[in-house]
């Protein structure tokens, strides 16, 4: 049958699998909407602002691990999805985007509402497109969801001037194959770059695994499992690395770094090995970088050469899947117990309980995180914004599943909250989704409540309220003289009247007496519900590692000291 | 041992001529900080593809980071770092030099000496075109200095390994074997030349 542009791009995301778009028309848009109101296998979610597309398209595909899709109008919607798009660069997320251009003739004449989005988007998407033929956009999408999903994946935009999406009709016809000699995504490594890897494992004595989100990616959370438990080696996870092994696991010893536990950026510290996984030595992880495990040997395993030695020379760097890498060399490794250094390991616990959470006459916002996890019984989807509240709910909760934290890390994209969880529940309906949101990061995404109402996405949004530009507040207090210049929030709505505006429940909570009700509350009252918790307002993210130092330079909560082992 | 660092480096990259390949490379070597001393383009033997002669400077932490963001663009076919290889290397210069009556002759001479050809004469100046490696080029242009030069226009430099026998190509180099995964053994990597912490909240 013959069809349009537009038509054949809704045939072709239907080829593709696709059956949600997170988007928001416009004039140039217009046709493929036209096109799109009559595939009802294509559900379309109409959003308030076209940042949230992008981002509902990101927690879509982090939650599914499928690509996500959204779509926008040229000129200002396009470029409203530049943040979204940076998010999911940063930190390998596949979302296709779909943005109208003017038509063909017009571009490169400041025609209305006309912007060069497949130049912006540059240096944000993994690649892009500009599709100047009918006949190029079947091929456009089958490649684009290829780049988007393999290797390691990103973002991809493609750009269709409005005549190309309501000129010419054509033939439908879906490309067998992709047509792509300058791309090859790696699959099983060369056996001997796992061998040199393997040799390394065999003869350390004081090794950790350093899980990142490629484990995620990759879906080798089984086999990171067992090659832990073959040999015996303590697994700390990267913030976007959270649940590639359960926190219940006797091996995961947590979260490295500015903000990650101090036992596990203690035993990088004085490992002999650190392997690597998926993981791509982010400043927040090493901190200063000439004093990163510096006894240490490192084996690098990446689909992305170029993170090799882009940070931290690696001894035994391998190129390679990473579920495909593991399977080659689980086998070479040997069965070990490491018992000493796994002592080592029990002992820094013991003596630096970064969990600790201490009795306040004021809510704490780590007391929050605690409830919901429990209430949650660490099985719910997290999702958060950036900031205080975002390494309290890393830290705080009981992660037992893959792909249940999802959050903005190399970007730190406040903001991302509020649509990254609508886009969570839309893909695992089945999941309790819980949004932790910075008061901060959530006035900058709320309208999109209104998408929530409109389609019944069942998202519980806590607020942890502390009136402040909180991490900012936090830095002020360490490093500028405590001169808290632009960090408070005065204006600050009242969210509890806020949801209710938008005619969903609100709650307010002030006690931590009251945290446990209000989230069983939430999570019986059906639909979104946005519940207020009003925080401390100075309360401090421990330990840290400030910006550039090493773990010697940690500070550590003060009243921690000698409270022992915590969670367990 | 920086971005800094005048060391040179020849790159070959084969490409897809699909619209706005160039901006992605150039993009990609301004964002990352890495600098090019020439680029060259053109066509090559094979349909839809053209080849780049990169000349990058920097130390060997930059040259690997730059070839292998290159391999990752995906309209980027093959790259070659060929620094290491027996090549040719050629560069095309016109100069534009001023002339009087009296020294023309003198002009002509030097332009004789190199071996380079007059392709246009006016009535105060002379287009004198070269071929050679840059070093040629340079001396040339020395010499040829002191007369006043109007105009300079090099193309930058085009590199092509020597065929030896079996007429190896370009291309046949690779950027890095570990990228490759050909030969895989830990193979030399450069170390690092220290990317500094970032101060970001
Ligand atoms: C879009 C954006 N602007 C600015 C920042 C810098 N920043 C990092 S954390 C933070 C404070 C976030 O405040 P809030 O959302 O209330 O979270 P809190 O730290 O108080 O928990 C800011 C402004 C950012 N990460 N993202
Ligand atoms: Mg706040």
């Amino acid at each position: 049958m013959e069809m349009t542009g537009a038509e054949i791009i809704c045939e072709s995301l239907l080829r593709e699998g696709v059956d949600t778009i997170f988007g928001l028309p416009g004039g140039a848009v217009l046709p493929f909407y036209g096109a799109l109101s009559g595939y009802p296998k294509l559900r379309h979610i109409l959003v308030r602002h076209e940042q949230a597309a992008a981002m509902a398209a990101d927690g879509y595909a982090r939650a599914t691990g499928k690509v996500g899709v959204c779509s926008a109008t040229s000129g200002p919607g396009a470029t409203n999805l530049v943040t979204g798009l940076m998010a999911a660069q940063m930190d390998s997320v596949p979302i296709v985007c779909i943005t109208g251009q003017v038509p063909r003739a017009a571009i490169g004449r400041d025609a209305f509402q006309e912007t060069d989005i497949t130049g912006i988007t540059l240096p944000v998407t993994k690649h892009n497109y500009l599709v100047m033929d009918v006949r190029d956009i079947a091929p456009a999408i089958k490649e684009a969801f290829y780049i988007a999903r393999t290797g390691r994946p990103g973002p991809v935009l493609i750009d269709v001037p409005k005549d190309v999406l309501a000129g010419d009709k054509i033939e439908f016809e879906w490309p067998d194959e992709v047509d792509l000699p300058g791309y090859f995504p790696p699959g099983a490594p060369d056996p001997r770059q796992a061998r040199a890897a393997a040799d390394l494992i065999n003869r350390a004595e004081r090794p950790v695994i350093l899980a990142g989100h490629g484990v995620l990616i990759s879906r080798a959370w089984n086999e990171l499992q067992e090659l832990a438990e073959k040999a015996q080696i303590p697994v700390i996870t990267t913030l976007l690395g959270i649940g590639a092994m359960s926190t219940e696991h006797v091996l995961n010893l947590g979260m490295p770094g500015m903000h990650g536990m101090a036992y596990a950026s203690l035993a990088i510290d004085r490992s002999d090995l650190v392997i690597c996984l998926g993981a791509r030595f982010d400043d927040r992880v090493t901190g200063r970088l000439s004093d990163f495990a510096p006894g240490a040997k490192i084996i690098h395993v990446d689909v992305d050469p170029t993170e090799f030695n882009k940070n931290v020379v690696a001894d035994a760097p391998v190129l390679g899947d990473l579920k495909a890498t593991l399977r080659a060399l689980i086998p070479m490794v040997e069965s070990n117990v490491h018992l000493d250094w796994i002592k080592e390991t029990d002992t820094l616990r013991a003596e630096h309980p970064s969990l600790f959470i201490r009795k306040s006459d004021v809510l704490l916002p780590q007391q929050v995180m605690k409830q919901i996890s429990d209430e949650t019984n660490g099985e719910a989807i997290i999702v958060t914004g950036v900031g205080q509240h975002q390494m309290w709910a890393a830290q705080h909760y009981g992660y037992k599943e893959p792909n249940s934290l999802i959050t903005s890390g190399g970007s730190g994209a406040m903001g991302y909250e509020v649509p990254a969880a609508l886009g969570a529940k839309v893909g695992r309906p089945e999941k309790t989704v819980w949004s932790i949101a910075g008061d901060g990061g959530f006035q900058m995404t709320l309208c999109d409540l209104a998408t929530a109402v409109e389609n019944n996405i069942d998202v519980k949004y806590a607020i942890l309220n502390n009136g402040s530009l909180g991490m900012v507040r936090q830095w002020q207090d360490f490093f500028y003289d405590k001169d808290f210049f632009a960090t408070i929030y005065s204006g600050n709505p009242d969210f509890v009247k806020l949801a209710e505006a938008y005619g969903i429940r609100g709650i307010r909570v002030t006690k931590e007496e009251d945290v446990a009700g209000a989230i069983q509350e939430a999570m019986e009252t059906p639909g979104p519900v946005v519940v207020d918790f009003v925080v401390k307002e100075d309360e401090f993210v421990y330990p840290m590692i400030p910006a550039g130092e090493s773990v010697h330079e940690m500070l550590e909560e003060p009243e921690a000291e000698g409270v022992g082992f915590e969670r367990a | 041992m920086n971005a800094l660092s005048r060391e040179q480096h020849t790159i070959i990259a084969l490409v897809q001529d699909r619209p706005g390949v160039l901006t992605r490379v150039a993009g990609l070597f301004r964002r990352r900080g890495f600098n090019i001393a020439s680029l060259a383009v053109g066509a090559s033997e094979q349909k839809g593809l053209s080849r780049l002669t990169f000349v990058v400077t920097g130390d060997q932490y930059t040259v690997e980071q730059a070839t292998r963001h290159l391999e990752k663009l995906i309209d980027v076919v093959k790259v070659s770092n060929i620094s290491e290889e027996d090549v040719v290397a050629r560069e095309l210069a016109l100069i534009k030099v001023r002339t009087t009556p009296t020294n023309r002759s003198e002009i002509l001479e030097i332009i004789n000496l190199f071996r380079a050809k007059v392709v246009d004469v006016g009535t105060l100046s002379l287009v004198v075109e070269t071929t050679g490696e840059e070093e040629k080029i340079d001396a040339l242009y020395d010499l040829l200095r002191p007369f006043g030069i109007l105009e300079l226009m090099r193309t930058g430099r085009v590199a092509m390994v020597r065929g030896k026998t079996g007429g190896r190509v370009s291309d046949d180099v690779g950027a890095d074997a570990l990228i490759m995964g050909r030969n895989g053994a830990t193979a030399e990597l450069a170390v690092g030349s220290a990317p500094g912490h970032y101060e970001g909240v």
